[in-house]
């Protein structure tokens, strides 16, 4: 069974690595997120004590998992592509189950989510950012993983039931940008109205970049137990509901 | 040996029949053809048979297995080469072969690979990305792929729709030489007369998703006699009139402005049939050997084409009917 589940990551692998201009032109966004956001407003902005004094590094960890959620949704749309060019029907004629291949196709993007993240990372240290201790850095992959697989889940489920990638891209934008802004990435979450903080507890990305922040900085404001329950018990339900509509896709 | 064995099979879209209680099997070595018009059924045939549809009523074994209850043993009994294209053209050939591979898992396909990849001669292409390529070599590296895994069967979905006359001629070989070489079981569907009449050892001739004749080649063409003596001419009741009296002659069809005359030897009787026809305006005479087209025609009262306008109709409810 994990010969498949294992090439199916692998081709999402290669063709990310083929694609040199997309790796380069994903890492613009969160770049000047750091820069411009980080540094603009790094005086504005008043960081809880005991984690950092700065608002770029308070914010690095947000602008990591921003990388990891865009590329992971996205990647759902070499499902949608797969369905249009026919390969779709070559992986679904073989003698392997539905549910490796979703497995090997949210993995495969997963990874490759991760790798835009981890530059994220490597670009941060280089504007400032401490190295963190080797568990802290264990902890944010964990992390990075943790989002990454979920959302490419996500963007699986949404893939499932799409034709064509337009439509795919429209979606997913409509989603992802209340999912990045509700999450906490940008703005301490003690300083906000009551109605804005509700929304940012049930956003599970929100649990995502505080457990990478624990990672990073040595402290969060939601304790990294809670964070890993969260996104833990929301990855168990969207990879439900991915492989459900995976099952149910119609050629 | 038997290894295809299907009993009354069925399938219902919604209102539309595309395949209305088919029966028939198929044994080891054989070219095996589907001849009907676009909308006949032959690929929903095929979709059953590979697993992708399940039968609305009766049963279909392949190499054994039951397809609805045994999906993926007889996944791997076969291989597929669809008739739209399947292939990843980001990844070479050599990449697309190797997924393929990995997907029946095969532990080490590489030499399999190259091997097949010199057989359609493609060999020096393997690592060229695949959207490069042109129609046919895309055709015979999916056909290729099709026989990766040491398929017993492989279903070809009209294999060369779309090819230039010259690449048709060569991929034919090279499914000939699978066939002989490697022992493949093939299962085609084709609407091209040619492509049934010099590749399949056995054809089924299938029409609003009923085969209404299955047999060799050559013997479909001779029940339907010898030759044809093609007579055009506007008073074609009084030929028909004129022509039933002689003994020689076994059978007259009229249509489209046309009396066909079914005898032996045509040629050798084209002055008699003349002299008996002098008082009559004839257009044109043609004498045809038969061709699976005449066979067709025979069968279903229509030519292929006048078929396919027809079909149109059928073809545009079926694709509706499949989208939902």
């Amino acid at each position: 069974m994990g010969s498949a589940i294992y090439i199916i990551w692998y081709r999402n692998v290669l063709k990310y690595f083929r694609m040199k201009s997309r790796i380069i032109g994903s890492l613009g966004m969160p770049f000047f997120f750091l820069v411009i956001i980080g540094f603009g407003l790094d005086s504005a902005v008043s960081v809880p004590g005991g984690m950092t004094t700065s608002y770029v590094d308070f914010i690095a960890p947000g602008i990591i998992a921003m990388s990891i959620l865009f590329s992971s949704m996205f990647s759902g749309v070499q499902l949608v592509i797969d369905k249009q060019i026919g390969f779709l029907k070559e992986t679904l004629v073989a003698p392997v189950s539905r549910m490796e291949l979703m497995l090997g196709q949210a993995l495969g993007g997963a990874t490759t989510a991760m790798i835009q993240g981890l530059l994220v990372f490597i670009i941060s240290m280089f504007i400032g950012l401490d190295i963190p201790s080797f568990t802290g850095i264990l902890i944010s992959l964990g992390f990075m993983f943790l989002i990454g697989l979920s959302f490419t889940s996500v963007g699986i489920a949404f893939a499932s039931r799409m034709e064509d990638t337009h439509g795919f891209q429209l979606i997913v934008n409509f989603v992802l940008f209340p999912v990045f802004f509700l999450s906490g990435a940008l703005f301490p979450l003690d300083q906000i109205p009551q109605w804005l903080s509700f929304l940012t507890y049930i956003d599970p990305l929100t649990y995502g970049v505080e457990g990478i922040r624990y990672g990073m900085l040595g402290a969060s404001q939601i304790d990294p137990l809670v964070c890993f329950a969260a996104l833990g018990g929301f990855l168990v339900v969207v990879l439900f509901l991915g492989s459900y509509l995976f099952k149910r896709i119609r050629i | 040996m038997e290894l295809i064995r299907v009993n009354q099979l069925t399938k219902k879209f919604e209102e539309l029949t595309a395949v209305d209680h088919i029966s028939f099997s198929i044994e080891e070595g054989e070219i095996f053809g589907f001849l009907g018009p676009n909308g006949a059924g032959k690929t929903t045939t095929l979709s059953i048979l590979s697993t992708l549809l399940s039968p609305t009523s009766g049963e279909a074994y392949v190499n054994g297995f039951n397809v609805k209850s045994n999906q993926n043993e007889v996944r791997r009994s076969i291989g597929v080469v669809f008739q739209d294209p399947t292939l990843d053209e980001e990844l070479t050939a050599r990449e697309n072969m190797l997924i393929h591979g990995r997907l029946y898992g095969m532990k080490k396909p590489g030499e399999k690979i190259n091997e097949l990849l010199e057989l359609v001669e493609l060999g020096q292409w393997k690592n060229k990305l695949v959207k490069y390529f042109s129609g046919g070599m895309k055709q015979r590296l999916e056909i290729a792929r099709g026989l990766l895994h040491e398929p017993k069967i492989l279903f070809l979905d009209e294999p060369t729709l779309g090819l230039d006359p010259q690449t048709r001629n060569h991929l034919w070989d090279y499914i000939k030489k699978m066939n002989r070489e490697k022992n493949v079981t093939i299962i085609l569907t084709t609407h091209y007369m040619d492509e049934a009449d010099k590749l399949a050892d056995r054809v089924a001739i299938i029409d609003q998703g009923k085969i209404v004749a299955m047999n060799t080649p050559g013997n479909l063409k001779e029940l339907i006699g010898g030759s044809i003596l093609r007579i055009e001419t506007k008073n074609g009741n009084e030929v028909e009139k004129l022509m039933t009296d002689q003994e020689w002659i076994e059978k007259t069809t009229q249509h489209d402005g046309f009396v066909d005359i079914s005898l032996q030897n045509a040629e050798k009787h084209i002055a008699e049939v003349m002299k008996i026809l002098k008082d009559i305006p004839i257009d044109s005479v043609s004498v045809r050997i038969p061709s699976l087209e005449e066979v067709f025609l025979n069968y279903t009262g229509r030519t292929i084409r006048e078929e396919e306008a027809s079909s149109k109709d059928r073809m545009r409810q079926h694709s509706r009917a499949m989208r939902r």
